[in-house]
Formats: structure tokens, sequence, C-alpha cells
């Protein structure tokens, strides 16, 4: 990848009080790619991301956007550079159809009226890019809608806005199987768009199925950030349990210093930080 | 919403939408699916009581309905934008009952309608905030915050009013407008409610405010998350509860004649609660339309002037009104398909 990525985080730290949760995490995304975000549970996965999307304010370190340092307070200021971010809990309202929920917060409006009509018309092109076929009606309520129709509509919010960097928090972890072949193709495509997709999951399954890189979080240090074909499922595992994986990964000074830290304490506390944090 | 429900139930018996629905399916979707029950008890109703007393049917009767239940109908327009957002506001009667107290009294001091109205309606909107922001900084729950303020305010009225009746507006030609007055034939007080529904409707169904009420409803967490505001809504919402309230109030002095800190007032939150369920808003929030609530105003406006005419134990309306409420809610929870779990 000798092209600049569209997105860049360098040398992150962040504490919630006495707790440091991410500690000096360099990671990157570039448009085309999908890149997996791995790590135990505690690992600073979801911190990293809300950082990203501008929700938790970073300590130190560098964001850059496009190979330009930019500064991000708020969700709203992420969605002006084009980053969206599709949580865990999908943040869907059940009693609206699926066009409002597409809009939601950000409705089209004509003087002081919705404009339905265009709202309708971009709600539709946007499923039409993705390839959507599985939902009946853009005006169906989203109450009646399967796990996997759901995780498209919140997938076609997050991409609605000619956004750039799209991040998916485990977008398989509620769906079935055939569900989440579904989701996992739409990724896909969004990353075939030219989008940059950042995919964090559990499943490594999923992960070596649509990943092009793949970054591992062990306990707030980013171990090793690697193309997905130069790696082997169990060097992966490895990377998530040990931080290491014979060259790759952080060496042995390294993962003693994240597991021990200044005291035996220090990684316990991590870990339980991280989650009180990020959950 | 109204016509999004309709929507998904046309298209789910019929997967291609036609192109121009013919005139009983554009008024079933204008009127509500969810409706159609209400405006079928309301024709029986209306059949059963007109079949025992043809007076009913007298315009002047029609009038007698209208203007009786405007009082009731602008506090249940509001309480229906406040529970849309998945609130109750218990105080509205109170605030009621103080703005028409306050109204009187400034009208007495200064001899000027339009002063006593305007210290009524600051006095609403002062109502409204204090009851948003305990919600919004004191964290504290609405149905809890807004009882507690029910109490606190009725406390006020009967201080500053000594407990009596205030004042006597009789003889004054704005009150007497509002109470008795008409344009184009139809009362005054019929206007104000027609007017205040029709607006509220208009904002609910066709603005990005409207949107977002219902969205906060819905899930508040996402919400949020798409970046509205949620303090600024639901401290709008109850300032907007306060002034509405303060309207009633001074249009319950105009049609006494004098300030009334608690009768008259009483028990105006039980009928606004009551008309909003049983119009279809939700408790949860999120659910519900004005058009529902208006049937549903008109419906319990019926009922008490029918049990009137047919020499009924007024007692006997109390009753019925809670046993409406109860089934009301009966009803939104079988149509809400939830499974009852840990209950037999």
């Amino acid at each position: 990848m000798t092209a600049t990525p569209i997105l860049e985080m360098r040398g992150i730290d962040k504490s919630f009080g006495p707790v440091q949760v991410l500690r000096q995490v360099d990671f990157t995304a570039n448009a085309g790619e999908v890149t997996a975000l791995v790590g135990d549970n505690g690992a600073g996965k979801s911190t990293l991301v809300k950082c990203v999307g501008g929700i938790y304010p970073i300590d130190s370190g560098d964001y850059l956007f496009d190979g330009k340092p930019v500064t991000v307070h708020s969700p709203r200021d992420a969605s002006s550079l084009g980053v969206e971010i599709v949580y865990q809990d999908l943040a869907l309202c059940e009693n609206l159809d699926i066009v409002q929920n597409m809009f939601l917060g950000r409705e089209r409006t004509r003087g002081i009226v919705l404009d339905e009509p265009t709202m309708e018309k971009m709600a539709s092109e946007t499923l039409d890019r993705l390839s959507v076929r599985t939902v009946k009606s853009i005006r169906q309520l989203v109450a009646s809608l399967s796990g996997g129709q759901r995780q498209t509509v919140a997938i076609a919010k997050a991409v609605l806005w000619n956004s750039k960097v799209v991040i998916l928090d485990e977008p398989t972890a509620a769906l079935g199987v055939a569900q989440t072949a579904q989701v996992l193709e739409l990724v896909r495509q969004l990353a075939d768009n030219g989008l940059a997709v950042v995919l964090i999951s559990h499943n490594m399954n999923d992960v070596f199925a649509v990943a092009d890189q793949i970054a591992c979080l062990y306990l707030g240090r980013m171990a090793a950030q690697v193309k997905a074909t130069d790696v082997t499922y169990s060097q992966v595992v490895e990377l998530i349990t040990a931080g290491r994986s014979g060259d790759l990964g952080l060496q042995a000074a390294a993962v003693a210093a994240a597991g021990n830290g200044n005291g035996s304490h220090d990684a316990g506390v991590t870990d339980l930080g991280d989650m009180n944090g990020a959950q | 919403m109204t016509s999004t429900v309709a929507d998904q139930t046309a298209e789910q018996s019929e997967p291609a939408p036609p192109a121009r629905p013919g005139w009983p399916r554009r008024l079933l979707r204008a009127v509500g699916v969810q409706n159609i029950s209400l405006v079928i008890a309301l024709a029986v109703l209306v059949a059963i009581i007109g079949a025992q007393n043809s007076k009913f049917f007298l315009v002047t009767n029609i009038e007698t309905i209208g203007t009786a239940v405007t009082v009731v109908g602008l506090l249940a327009v509001v309480q229906t934008v406040v529970m849309l957002l998945g609130g109750l506001d218990i105080s509205v009667g109170s605030a009621a009952g103080l703005a028409s107290v306050v109204s009187a009294m400034v009208f007495m001091s200064t001899h000027s309608a339009a002063i006593g109205i305007l210290v009524a309606l600051v006095t609403g909107v002062a109502t409204g905030v204090f009851n948003g922001l305990v919600i919004v900084y004191g964290r504290v729950n609405a149905v809890i915050a807004t009882l507690a303020t029910y109490a606190g305010f009725r406390g006020l009225a009967n201080l500053i009013s000594n407990g009596r009746a205030q004042g006597y507006t009789g003889t004054d030609s704005t009150f007497v407008f509002l109470a008795r007055g008409s344009i184009a034939g139809i009362p005054t007080l019929i206007w104000i409610l027609v007017i205040l529904a029709l607006a509220v409707h208009l904002m609910l169904r066709y603005t990005d405010i409207g949107r977002n009420i219902y969205a906060m409803g819905g899930n508040a967490t996402a919400a949020r998350l798409a970046g509205i505001n949620l303090n600024r809504y639901v401290v709008g919402c109850y300032i907007a509860a306060g002034l509405v309230a303060a309207v009633a109030g001074v249009l319950l002095t105009a049609r006494t004649g004098s300030g009334q800190p608690t009768s008259g007032s009483q028990g105006l939150e039980l009928q606004a609660i009551t008309a909003a369920a049983l119009g279809g808003v939700a408790m949860q929030g999120g659910k519900g339309t004005i058009t529902g609530t208006i049937l549903a105003v008109v419906l319990l406006g019926v009922l008490q002037n029918g049990l009137t005419i047919l020499n009924v134990n007024s007692f006997w309306q109390d009753i019925a009104q809670g046993f409406l409420l109860v089934v009301a809610v009966i009803i939104q929870q079988r149509r809400r398909g939830l499974r009852a779990v840990g209950l037999p």
C-alpha cells in the first residue's frame, strides 16, 4: 500500500482516569480495503473506534484523515469528515420506517417541511447501490425487519452520506448463518465501491472471509497490523491471546510491559477499565 | 405514525402498491387504521344515546359537547406530544389551576384582560421550564417529577388564592368572547382547540421536529447517536405543555367567570392522559397521532354528555373514565404483540 491511507491514527493514548486503555496505538485504514480490527475482550477495540468516531476525545497522538491532521471532538465532526460508525446495538428506531431511520437527525427539508420524495429517492438509490434486494418496501417499519435486514439498514444509513470510512462494530454478532453471509457480502461490496471499511469482529471466519488487512489489539497496544494473506488463522489467534506470534507482534519486553505494566495488577486493571469504558 | 402503519399493512397484503388508491383507501389512510375502532365506538355511542334521547342531536347540544371538551382537548393534544417523547406530564391540571388563579388575580389588579392572560401564559411557561429542568438536569423520572409538581403547583395556586375563587371576569369583553363568543358561527373555544390540534398535527407529521420527537420515543439512544439534542426536546415539550396548560387555565377562568385554584382543573390530567391513551398514544412513547387523540377526546365528551342527558349519576362518569383508561392500555399492550414474560 503505497497510497496515503484515508484514515491514520498515530501514537494514540487514551486513559479513563488512572486507567490507560490505549497506549501508543497506530492504526490505518485504506480506501477500497476491509481492515479487520480484532482483539480480546477489553483490548481497546471499542475505545479506539469511539476515539475515531469522536465520542471520546484522544489524550495524545495524531488523527490524520486523507494525510492531513484533523481534530475530531464530536460525532458531528467525524460525520463531516466522512467517518460513519455502525454500532453494535444498531441505533435504529423500531417505530420508524427505513427511510425515516436512514435520515434520522439529518432530515432533508424543503423550507420547514420534510422533503419526503427526495429522501425516499436517495434511500432507494443507496439500497440499490449496495445491491440490497432483501427489503420489500423502504416504507416498512424497522420493527418488522429481521436482524440481517436491520444490519443492512444500519449500514445503508452509514453509506448514505457519501462517507469515506465506515466502521462496523460486530455486525454479525447476533446473526444467523445466512444473514451473516449476506452482511459480509455487503461489507465486501462497500470496500469494492471504494470505501475504507473497518470491521470489528470476534469471529475469525468472518475476518478471513472479507478482510484485506488485520489489525490486532492486545491490552491496549497495537500488536500488529498485517495483510490478511500474510498470516494464518492460528497466528492471528496467538496475536489476540498473547500479543505476539513468532516475529510478529509486540516483542517480549513490550508484551511484559503491556501485560505487567508498572505493577502486576496493572494488566487486570487495564482490562477491567477498558471494559467499563468501552461497553 | 398513522399512515406508515397503513402503508405497511397495505403493502404486506399486496406487494405491488396501487398507483392511485381509491377514495375509501385514501380516507382510511387519512383516518388511520388503528383509529377505525374509535370511529366505530363513537358511532355506536352516538346511535345509543341518540335513540334514547333525540335532544342529543340538537345543534346546541353538539356545541355544548364541543365547548365542554375544549379544555380537556387542549391538554390531551399537548399530553400526546409529551407522551410521544416517552414522557408524561401529570402536572398539567395543577398548572391550569395555577394559571387560572393568576389570570384572574392579575386581571383584578390591572383591569386589563391582556395583561392577565399574558402573565398567566408566562406562569405556564415557567411551570414547564421547571418540569423540564428537573427531569433533564435532576435526572428524575418524568412521572415522579410531574407528580411532585402536580402537588406543588396545586399548593401554590391555593396559597396565592387562599384556596378561594378569585376575582370576577364575567363582565370583561375579552373573557366573555373566549368563553361564549363565536367566529363564523362556531364557538371561539372550538376554534382554539381546532387550531392547536391542527398546528401540532402538522408539526408532528411534516417537520423534522416531529420526526425527532417520534425518534426519541422509539429509541432515545439512537436519537442521541444521530446527533439530536435530547435535552432541548424534553425541555421544549414540557414548556409547550406548561404553555397550553396556561391557555386551558385562562379558558377555565373565562368559562367560570373567576379564577379557580382547584375546581374545574382537578382531574384534568387524568382526563388528558385517558384521552391520549384511548387515542392510541403508546405509554412507552413513539407511537400515536393527534387524529387518534382528538377522536378519543370527542368520544369522552360524547360519553359524558350522553350520561348527563340520560340522567346517570355523575359519579358513574368517573368510574367510566377510569375503566376506559384501563381498557385503552390493555388494547395497546395486546397490539404491541409482546409475550408477557414472567407473567401468567
